[in-house]
């Protein structure tokens, strides 16, 4: 059910809403103020309850997150927070609307996060395009250390925070925590084998939590509000997704944007109401990012298992079901980062496939072969489909070259690619065949 | 080594980020973004000067200026217009945006107008999806771009 929120939102329209004024206004630095005077284990149990599930993708819970933390923490062994603001993934556009309007949160979140993780210093890596994200943060750092809400005596308090923004180089593979990791202490943006996490080895070869931006930025909302109650804000709190959070949606939309509302949302939602319906007749929509299968209109829930978390929703459309990270494993596909690409039927899969496969190819780092020799095999098929030279045996090929990227990676983009082209495979076969047999004939040779 | 040096507060600059970290290695990605804001480009000279700064070998500096795709290892124009094709935007009409620039400008991606103004480029998706067709014209991004928008963008940056 679509009930809109504003808890992270509520300053975006106001001219100077980035700024610490408007953010104290409303209560800001009230909820570190009280953080850092909590037990520890309080504020990490509250954290839990909330049933925040990270928001960059992979949908962990947060509170259990921190609680992996060695502890207490050893002098010699200092603990880092980071927090990933790469924001890579194609259709993903919302971390950085929370930069550039609400930077506070974030400050407020790194200080609660530094303290409930046991860390003094926090580092925020921003992917390097965002010039004005990084403006605001700084800008917010400077506002916050100025009032004594950061630095040697947080308000007041013998608990030491320093929050740094740090900047990528142009590499979405750096979004990857472990990448990311990497990047931070200057190097190549490879990701590294796991185990050891970063809980144990991170940052500096120190303990570390790595948490999206929009998980650190509503943390001061879970405080205030008290972690059962904001977990319950959510329709699928039942199923520990507490919340709310930002729903973006992009493409063949009227009002493409980013929009807050409690965890609950179904597509139809979010595309008809919050994205002010469909330009065109709705094909088919991506539903958290490009790493998320795609789902057609058409689509019907298939889950008669009465323990299936989506089986209310059984025989439904796949646009009725509740976005969650549970309910849209369920359905085949993921929740991602709950950012959603719109495609109506003037669009050809095909080209749509194609423009996603390119992406890939283009942003494999390179250190595992089925992941850097598959998504470049993969590409130049759908290159030669493209052209009109394609065969059905390479269709059937394509499948083979995603299964065998499947399992076979250091890290989840080989999944992440993947499971985009399988889902192509499987929702559009009849229409990729149509276009082989024709030559492209068959197509709309459209994408707008 | 002159041609090399920085101007005052872009040292300044360098030394505050080397005062974030626990050590000077992980300075090396900010640092390189400075000399190139200086410079325009990553010379090999520069990766020497960044290696002794930071206490790591050229061949780490080599292998990180190679990996990420911001790092220019050649001039560029004075300016880099960066337009980004992938899903959002392509459904929206980053291919007409390209293709005008492409027009306009006589050069392909990759390449730089003769009078070296203007380097042309594709970018993957820059966060921007919900107000495409978009492009980045050096630290600045364009959104919600009609063609006539590219147009008076790019007549002011053929002005500069
Ligand atoms: C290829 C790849 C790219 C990723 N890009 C991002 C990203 O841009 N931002 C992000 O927060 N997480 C990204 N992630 C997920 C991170 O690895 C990690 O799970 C996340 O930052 C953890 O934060 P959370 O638990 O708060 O979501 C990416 C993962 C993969 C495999
Ligand atoms: S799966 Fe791909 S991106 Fe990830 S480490 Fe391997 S080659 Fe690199
Ligand atoms: S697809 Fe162009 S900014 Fe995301």
């Amino acid at each position: 059910m679509l009930r809109p929120t504003n808890y992270l939102t509520k300053n975006y329209g106001l001219p100077d809403g980035h700024k610490l004024p408007a953010y104290e206004k409303e209560g800001g630095y009230e909820q570190a103020r009280r953080a850092l005077r909590m037990p520890r284990e309080a504020l990490v149990d509250d954290m839990k309850a909330a049933n925040l599930r990270g928001r960059g993708g992979a949908g962990f819970a947060m509170g259990v997150k921190w609680s992996f933390m060695p502890w207490p923490p050893k002098p010699e062994r200092p603990h880092y927070l980071v927090i990933n603001a790469d924001e890579g993934e194609p259709g993903t556009f919302k971390d950085r609307t929370l930069m550039e309007k609400n930077p506070h949160a974030i400050v407020e979140g790194c200080i609660i996060g530094c303290f409930g993780i046991g860390a003094h210093a926090a580092y925020i890596y921003v992917r390097d395009e965002l010039h004005l994200s990084k403006e605001r943060l700084w800008g917010a750092i400077e506002e916050a250390k100025a009032k004594g809400y950061l630095g040697a005596k947080p308000f007041g308090l013998d608990y030491p925070v320093e929050v740094y923004v740090h900047t990528g180089a142009g590499a979405y593979i750096c979004g990857e925590e472990t990448a990311l990791l990497n990047s931070l202490e200057g190097k190549r943006g490879e990701p590294r084998l796991k185990p050891p996490f970063p809980a144990q080895v991170g940052a500096f070869g120190m303990p570390s939590t790595v948490n999206n931006l929009e998980t650190i930025a509503a943390v001061p909302t879970v405080l205030a509000m008290g972690g059962d109650a904001f977990s319950k804000l959510s329709d699928l709190h039942n199923l520990r997704d507490g919340g709310c959070r930002l729903y973006g949606v992009s493409g063949h939309v009227k009002k493409p944007g980013v929009f807050e509302a409690c965890v609950g949302v179904t597509l139809r939602d979010l595309i008809y109401e919050l994205g002010g319906g469909v330009d065109g007749e709705l094909l088919a929509v991506i539903p958290g990012g490009s790493s998320c299968p795609i789902l057609r209109a058409d689509e019907l829930v298939n889950a008669p298992d009465p323990k299936s978390p989506i089986h209310p929703w059984h025989g439904k459309s796949v646009l009725d079901v509740p976005m969650g990270v549970d309910t849209f494993r369920a359905l085949g596909t993921m929740l991602g980062t709950c950012c959603a690409i719109v495609l109506s039927d003037r669009v050809d899969p095909v080209l749509a496939f194609h423009n996603l496969m390119r992406f890939y190819r283009h942003e494999s780092c390179g250190q595992c072969t089925p992941c850097r020799e598959g998504s470049a095999w993969i590409f130049r098929i759908l290159d030669r489909i493209v052209a009109g030279e394609g065969t059905l045996e390479e269709l059937d090929q394509l499948h083979e070259i995603a299964d065998n990227i499947m399992g076979n990676t250091i890290c989840a983009f080989g999944e992440g690619t993947a499971m985009p082209a399988l889902g192509f495979l499987r929702k559009f076969r009849p229409e990729l065949e149509d276009f082989v047999r024709t030559g492209g004939k068959s197509s709309t040779r459209r994408l707008t | 080594m002159s041609q090399i040096a920085l101007r005052p507060e872009r040292e300044r600059q360098v030394e505050q980020i080397l005062s974030r970290y626990p050590n000077r290695q992980a300075a090396l990605i900010p640092v390189l973004h400075v000399y190139q804001d200086e410079h325009g480009w990553i010379s090999e000279e520069i990766m020497q000067v960044v290696a002794e700064r930071l206490g790591v070998s050229s061949a780490h500096v080599k292998g990180v200026v190679t990996f990420y795709t911001l790092f220019n290892q050649h001039p560029v124009g004075k300016h880099q217009v960066w337009v980004c094709r992938t899903l959002s935007c392509a459904l929206r009409g980053a291919e007409s945006v390209l293709s005008h620039c492409e027009k306009r400008l006589g050069i392909h991606p990759g390449e730089t107008t003769k009078d070296g103004k203007i380097t042309l480029r594709t970018a993957e998706c820059l966060a921007a999806c919900g107000q495409g067709p978009m492009m980045q014209v050096d630290k600045t991004y364009h959104e919600n771009l009609t063609l006539a928008d590219v147009d008076r963008i790019l007549d002011e940056l053929q002005r500069s």
